[in-house]
């Protein structure tokens, strides 16, 4: 049987649809996933027939991100609709200083399985305000969970995990660049438990770690990488960054001995330094060359184009990346 | 009032200050009560009456001031003190301290300790008991200090649009004894001339109360908590107090020495620094000289329950000093649920 193919806008669709119908008392707190793009309307069927179950909440991100903390906190699970990643950073005290330590700090007795849904990165003409990855500083605040689907099928299947079966607070990080990708995904309901990473593309020559759009960069560099220069590229797509899927990274890299990490957050100080730094303390044994990183060039985003493209980890960035750990 | 329900009331209140005292005493060994703490001495008035009018399923979020709330709403004090000092048996396994007790098992499911935390936290608590038609209220203790920040006005509007069962229960702790009863809120950090006309203008039905009265407290929540319970709300109290001498600074201080009961009818005995305010702002001495006038209890019933509440407190206190402290490698147990 072929496999079918949907967006990854229809495979939020999806997923939203099946939680909702899953669980009755689940509640939305604002439900345009998709952004401002061609796939706005794809949710439309969904907030008509479940809008008894969806607030609008007033532009309160602080407010309305602890009410959804306290919903949990009493067994009412939500996903925050949240829109641009930069928004959420008025609701940073609620994430950060509350969602993610009642569990510790309750001592394992409470927990707030809320997922705040973002759309993060370079959209396009975001400028500096709409185009923010704050990946990285929601990784370094533990007791959240940090899920960045790469693909339609995990789109559907770890959003769908976070909503009902995590028993903790997860920041699902979705890019718009992405929303009209399209890709395999299987009908009916499944779920992609936390912390295992996905080998999209197989190769000996070097290894690529990616989040998210860059997956989908690092598939576009290993196209190129393996046509123009006959070296085959391994791409994993590590869908969490907590749990982090430890094992198979490391099983990648002790084949090739060469990796690449590439995250759309800046580069010095965001998610690509973090794994360069995990497989340079875990995995030197293996290493045969020194770890690249491609981020986001350090500086706030801008909006015209050539500026924009020119701060972006681009695939022709990775592609440089993968050339040079190779020639060691 | 009944002779059993003015004792109770006395009871309660004289547990937090028994225990918070016990806690001063505690604080001199630094390696009990490592950091700067916050009593709740001179509103116990305001946590005992409030929290008298909630059933046990009802839910109470406090702040960094929270000692008073949590045993208030029937918290162990034994459990309370072992979590101040860090032990196994505190609420929290000593992971809180005092700026964190909280206890899920009574309706006190996390505190926070930043200025407002709780606020929206509490918000959702109410919004999850009228989405499953629950008839549980929320009540969110918090200090003034709370109208300064901009979680405040945000949680307040949701609350008023989507007419959720909570009770914001402002705490307006630093209030002359004569205005007390007025409405005036001298404050320098708020530009309000009134701090309840803050909710009023949000459409809030908001009561201002005399927050030393243990009885007036008790009566005003409880009808608040009942019109809740029919599906109304949100509600605004604002609670007012005279802050107590010992509680200038990070560190409290008992000027005084402990609270001695006698001086509710011996009211030029204690020190200079704290005389007026156990006469005419301390509400446990209002209370008890309250008792006394209206015959509801004797002094001798007054110190006898006085004597109970301090032989319970010291039990308590040893317990928690006998209870171990957590097990170091355990701080990494429980980080993600």
């Amino acid at each position: 049987m072929p496999e079918r193919v949907i967006s990854f806008a229809q495979a939020i669709a999806e997923a939203v649809e099946g939680i909702m119908e899953e669980d009755p008392r689940f509640q939305l707190m604002g439900a345009r996933f998709t952004g401002h793009t061609k796939s706005a309307r794809v949710m439309d069927p969904i907030i008509e027939r479940y809008a008894d179950r969806i607030s609008w909440p007033p532009i309160s991100e602080i407010a309305y991100c602890g009410v959804a903390i306290g919903a949990a906190i009493s067994g009412v699970r939500s996903i925050v609709e949240m829109s641009t990643a930069t928004f959420s950073y008025e609701a940073i005290p609620q994430i950060v200083n509350e969602a993610a330590i009642v569990h510790a700090n309750s001592n394992g007795r409470i927990s707030a399985p809320v997922v705040f849904h973002v759309l993060y990165g370079i959209r396009g003409a975001g400028a500096a305000q709409h185009s923010g990855s704050p990946q990285g500083w929601y990784w370094s605040a533990p007791g959240l969970q940090v899920a960045m689907p790469a693909t339609p099928a995990d789109m559907k299947g770890l959003l769908r995990y976070a909503a009902l079966r995590s028993k903790g607070p997860t920041v699902l990080l979705d890019h718009q660049r992405l929303m009209e990708g399209f890709g395999p995904v299987p009908e009916g309901p499944f779920e992609i438990p936390f912390g295992q990473a996905s080998v999209e593309r197989e190769g000996d020559d070097v290894t690529i770690l990616g989040t998210s759009i860059q997956v989908q960069r690092a598939l576009e560099a290993a196209d190129i990488l393996y046509r123009d220069h006959g070296l085959a590229a391994e791409v994993l797509d590590l869908r969490t960054l907590q749990p982090l899927d430890h094992a198979t990274i490391a099983r990648s890299v002790k084949k090739t001995g060469r990796v690449v990490v590439t995250d759309e957050s800046p580069e010095d100080a965001g998610v690509a330094t973090v794994l360069a730094g995990i497989v340079a303390s875990e995995m030197f044994d293996s290493l045969r060359a020194p770890v690249k990183r491609v981020g986001v060039l350090p500086t706030p985003v801008p909006y015209a184009k050539g500026m924009e493209d020119f701060v972006t980890p681009r695939v022709d960035r990775i592609v440089a990346a993968a050339l040079e750990v190779a020639k060691r | 009032m009944p002779t059993e329900r003015a004792a109770d009331l006395l009871r309660r209140m004289l547990r937090i200050r028994r225990l918070e005292e016990k806690l001063v005493h505690l604080a001199e060994d630094k390696t009990l009560i490592r950091a700067h703490y916050h009593l709740y001495v001179g509103q116990e008035a305001a946590g005992v009456g409030a929290c008298s009018a909630l059933r046990r399923e009802d839910l109470v979020f406090t702040t960094h001031r929270n000692h008073g709330h949590v045993v208030a709403k029937g918290g162990d004090p034994f459990r309370v003190i072992a979590e101040v000092i860090g032990r196994r048996d505190g609420y929290l396994g000593g992971r809180g301290g005092t700026f964190h007790v909280a206890a899920p098992e009574i309706g006190i499911p996390h505190t926070s300790a930043i200025v407002g935390g709780s606020l929206p936290i509490a918000a959702g608590t109410a919004w999850a008991a009228k989405l499953a038609r629950a008839g549980r209220v929320t009540v969110v203790f918090f200090g003034d200090g709370v109208m300064e920040e901009g979680v405040f006005y945000e949680t307040l509007n949701i609350a008023q649009l989507w007419r959720l069962p909570i009770l914001f229960y402002m705490e307006n702790n630093s209030v002359t004894p004569e205005e007390r009863p007025g409405r005036g809120s001298p404050t320098s950090s708020h530009a309000a001339k009134a701090l309840s006309e803050v909710p009023r203008a949000f459409g809030i039905d908001t009561t201002v109360l005399d927050g030393t009265r243990v009885d007036g407290v008790a009566e005003a929540i409880g009808a608040l908590v009942a019109r809740m319970r029919r599906g109304e709300g949100p509600f605004f109290v604002e609670s007012r107090t005279t802050r107590w001498p010992g509680n200038y600074g990070s560190f409290p201080r008992l000027p005084g020495g402990d609270t001695d009961i006698d001086w509710a009818w011996d009211r030029e005995r204690p020190v200079e620094e704290v005389r007026s305010w156990h006469a005419e702002s301390d509400p446990i001495l209002l209370w008890t000289r309250e008792c006394e006038r209206s015959g509801a209890l004797s002094r001798d019933a007054i110190r006898t329950i006085d004597r109970e509440v301090r032989e319970e407190i010291e039990k308590a206190a040893a317990a928690a000093l006998a209870s171990p402290p957590p097990d170091p490698a355990s701080a990494l147990e429980h980080t993600y649920a």
